[in-house]
């Protein structure tokens, strides 16, 4: 296995499973489970002793395993110079599952829906579009930048909703760009992530080929995991686009001048999605829109930016849920630390984290008290403006 | 077996407990070099009443109970020798309260040091607690019952000096309160009552699960620095040591020696940290103890090392980052070491004994001695890096350790948080009158022997 010469350097010495201040652990299936198998260490630990064959091949191993949202806290703290490895340890591990026949059913079935359907909900490829019925967006045809939508923002129910906000708001800016439409692939970031890389790099390349046969050069996504995937994976297989998450798009233009907002009086706070934030290093540019706003007031929680607590659906969880619900589940413990800002709204700018934060708060039973946003939908609702109004 | 699993699952909850070769795996073994010991199952409560029906079910099932903090003794102390029930307690990881003007602090026994450092960062910016340098996850209770020592015991002591009381579950079941919130809603301290501390501490979990305790907090200085002095001959650094504590203004004084990078072999590294209000203490303390130092400068004997401002930061993190990083020396993930309690005028002997130790196992020496309470006495530890994937490493530093603890008993001193075998070595030259008590002690609180068993006990 990739990696192999190097798990045994981790000492479990617990850092990657803290923020860096250590006011709490936020390894999010640590807090979930509380037994050590299931912080970074442990796994680190238990990694080394199945290639070993000193404990054998188990659900609860596959579990184990799965359950990790690749949030990458562990990465951010870990105090031994092998940090940057950890996620990619943890899903090297499952590409060894994923070879040897060891994953879970909801495992299999993400990966067998993405190869008979192209997507995980099995939803028909020309119905890939219909989010955008009535939009009026343009289809990609050498504009600007290609506005990648992904799997979740085509098909989901609250993702087509945020799909509508982000394009609305997108084309009301002026930005140029186009769709895919029924012809929009899925970027395979969870594929990646739940250990199929052979089945990811076919995706990517074909994907590649297709863009360049485009001739696109620019990418703006909606989804943080797609940006992950075309701006980190992507380059490695010779796709060097120019990516951009649209609240980066969308900051530049207020940025510039060229977007402002007649105000909205509430209070609000902001969950940094993983893939945007830690993995990524995009803190500011959605905070920065959010301080646009007239009459907003941004109540930070007590963790966030890279000690930001993951909502529980990273690395494929979103779809496989096997790090599961009840009280402990990250997206319910981020939405209790939401409530204690006292903001009426949690802001975010990942379809995945919304519809997670949103179940969350219902199981929770505070959905009359806290809403959750994406960052498109706060920006309609706060009345944007251009130089064409 | 099915039994006491579903007995353990309804205490708890079946989320909470685990008889699977995973966590039995994880849970057999500590980061250091000892051997591994399986439990039987691995149990996570949530309150004081959850451990007392544990307690309660395996008096009734004679199956021992192992307490587990951070799990980061190094030394095996939370390995089942005997199998059974590990209770990880790091559930329990409520901060109960804070007292401000008497200055302790209430938490239950899963509180780590970092949710406290960060916690009272936060909500006492004015008040600390004496940190140790074992990583952020180490438990506040594991290290007072392991008589644990931090950046404060120079001033005050071992950690175990304070604690102002707990609450524990008795091998019996019992729910005991000892010092003064047995008599009173405060936990301001163990005096004047007759001092049943005493029962549970250094005794390896082995007379009662604590689930909660008290401990003092102290005031926290707006500044903080570190000088280092530097010196070439070992035979001097008792007088060093008690010249500087005798300045009355240090914090926390450590010393470090080793062997790489190179360039560091021979040296002895006194790390003395000043805190104060004002830049104007400050200056005053850290030139007072430039003074007392004086005659070392003059003669050529040692000297304050210029510190850049850069590399400060991480000699005045707390904890050291650079403790764990040490467990890459090898690149291999482990180390241990044995921290001997001694008094400082052994330091000459122990250092040379050190670097002995570590040629004979062809591992670079490494050294770090902490000092506690006014030079009362010293922490001295050998540390050994190994190479987990190299079995025969492991084995080769699990040696140079035993070794390192049969000389500093030879010495005069005593291994601290000792693993098995060294517990052997020190019952060997106990008292036999002490070891009598001892056995005493346990039999009347523990009369099936299910705590902890094969720890503190006279083969």
């Amino acid at each position: 296995m990739e990696y192999a010469d190097i798990i045994h350097r981790c000492f479990r010495c617990g850092y990657c499973k803290f923020t860096r201040e250590y006011q709490d652990f936020n390894c999010p299936t640590y807090r979930k489970f509380w037994f050590e198998t299931y912080s970074p260490g442990g796994r680190m630990w238990l990694l080394r002793a199945w290639l070993n064959g000193e404990v054998q091949s188990s659900k609860r191993m596959a579990e184990i395993f799965y359950s990790c949202v690749t949030c990458g806290n562990c990465v951010e703290h870990c105090a031994l110079d092998f940090r940057d490895n950890l996620v990619d340890i943890f899903v090297a591990a499952r590409g060894e599952m994923v070879e040897k026949g060891l994953v879970l059913p909801p495992v299999r079935d993400y990966l067998k829906n993405i190869r008979i359907h192209g997507n995980p909900y099995k939803e028909p490829q020309q119905e890939r579009a219909r989010w955008a019925d009535g939009l009026g967006i343009e289809q990609y045809a050498g504009q600007e930048y290609l506005l990648y939508i992904g799997c979740v923002g085509s098909y989901d129910e609250r993702g087509t909703k945020i799909a509508r906000a982000v394009a609305s708001v997108l084309k009301k800016t002026g930005l140029s760009a186009g769709i895919l439409g029924n012809k929009e692939p899925c970027d395979g970031n969870e594929v990646r992530l739940l250990g199929e890389s052979e089945l990811f790099q076919e995706m990517a390349r074909q994907n590649i080929t297709m863009f360049k046969e485009l001739g696109v050069k620019k990418i703006v996504t909606l989804s943080p995991h797609s940006y992950n995937a075309f701006k980190n994976e992507y380059r490695e297989l010779d796709g060097n686009f120019e990516v951009l998450h649209y609240t980066e798009a969308l900051n530049r233009l207020v940025e510039e001048g060229k977007v402002s907002f007649s105000g909205l009086n509430e209070t609000v706070t902001y969950h940094d999605p993983c893939y945007l934030g830690r993995h990524n290093d995009v803190f500011d540019a959605p905070r920065n829109i959010l301080r646009a706003i007239p009459g907003l007031a941004l109540a930070e929680m007590s963790k966030i930016k890279k000690n930001a607590l993951c909502c529980g659906g990273g690395g494929g969880n979103f779809f496989t849920d096997i790090i599961g619900s009840g009280e402990g589940a990250p997206g319910r413990d981020r939405i209790r630390e939401a409530l204690e800002t006292g903001a009426k709204a949690v802001a975010t700018a990942c379809p995945q984290c919304a519809k997670m934060l949103e179940d969350a708060a219902k199981a929770e039973g505070v959905e009359d008290r806290i809403k959750v946003m994406d960052i498109a939908e706060i920006v309609e609702a706060a009345g944007m403006r251009t130089a064409a109004d | 077996m099915a039994r006491i699993y579903e007995a353990l699952a309804e205490i708890v909850g079946k989320e909470y407990i685990s008889d699977q070769a995973e966590e039995l795996f994880i849970y057999s073994r500590d980061p250091g070099t000892m051997d591994p010991k399986k439990p039987d199952y691995v149990v996570l409560p949530r309150t004081t009443e959850e451990v007392q029906a544990v307690i309660h079910l395996a008096n009734r099932e004679k199956v021992p109970v192992v307490p587990l903090g951070g799990g980061l003794a190094l030394s095996g102390l939370s390995r089942p020798l005997k199998a059974g029930i590990v209770l990880d307690m790091k559930r329990m990881n409520k901060i109960l309260e804070v007292n401000e003007k008497s200055r302790y602090v209430v938490v239950e026994a899963g509180v780590s040091q970092g949710m406290l450092q960060a916690y009272l960062k936060k909500n006492y910016p004015h008040l600390k607690h004496s940190i140790p340098d074992s990583p952020p996850a180490a438990t506040i209770a594991g290290n007072v019952l392991i008589h644990g020592s931090g950046h404060l015991s120079q001033a005050t002591g071992f950690h175990s000096e304070m604690l102002n009381g707990m609450e524990v579950v008795l091998p019996t079941g019992e729910i005991c309160k000892v010092g003064s919130c047995s008599a009173t809603p405060y936990w301001f301290s163990r005096a004047p009552l007759p001092d049943l501390a005493g029962l549970f501490l250094g005794w390896h979990g082995t007379t009662g699960v604590v689930t909660k305790l008290a401990i003092k907090l102290y005031p926290n200085p707006a500044l903080k620095d570190v000088m280092i002095f530097l010196t070439e001959n070992p035979d001097h650094m008792p007088d060093i040591l008690f010249k500087v504590t005798g300045t009355e203004m240090v914090e926390d004084l450590n010393v470090s020696a080793t062997q790489l990078p190179d360039y560091m072999e021979g040296l002895q590294l006194t790390l003395i940290y000043v805190t104060a209000n004002t830049s104007d203490e400050l200056a005053f303390k850290e030139r007072t103890i430039r003074e007392t130092l004086r005659s070392y400068i003059d003669e050529k004997e040692g000297g304050f090392m210029v510190v850049p401002t850069f590399a400060k930061g991480r000699f005045l993190e707390a904890p050291l980052r650079e403790m764990t990083k040490f467990s890459d020396t090898k690149k291999g993930g482990g180390f241990e070491y044995v921290g001997a309690i001694m008094p400082i005028e052994l330091f000459p002997k122990a250092y040379r004994k050190g670097v002995e130790i570590a040629a004979k196992y062809d591992t670079p020496y490494s050294m770090a001695i902490r000092i506690i309470g006014r030079a009362h006495c010293m922490m001295f530890a050998y540390a050994y890096a190994f190479n987990r994937a190299d079995e025969n490493d492991r084995k080769n530093a699990q040696r140079a350790l035993h070794e390192s603890n049969t000389v500093a008993l030879e010495m005069g001193g005593i291994p601290w948080k000792a693993e098995e075998p060294a517990q052997q070595l020190i019952l060997k030259q106990m008292n036999p009158e002490t070891i009598k008590l001892m056995n005493k002690i346990r039999a009347v609180l523990d009369p099936n022997g299910i705590m902890n068993p094969g720890n503190w006990e006279v083969r």
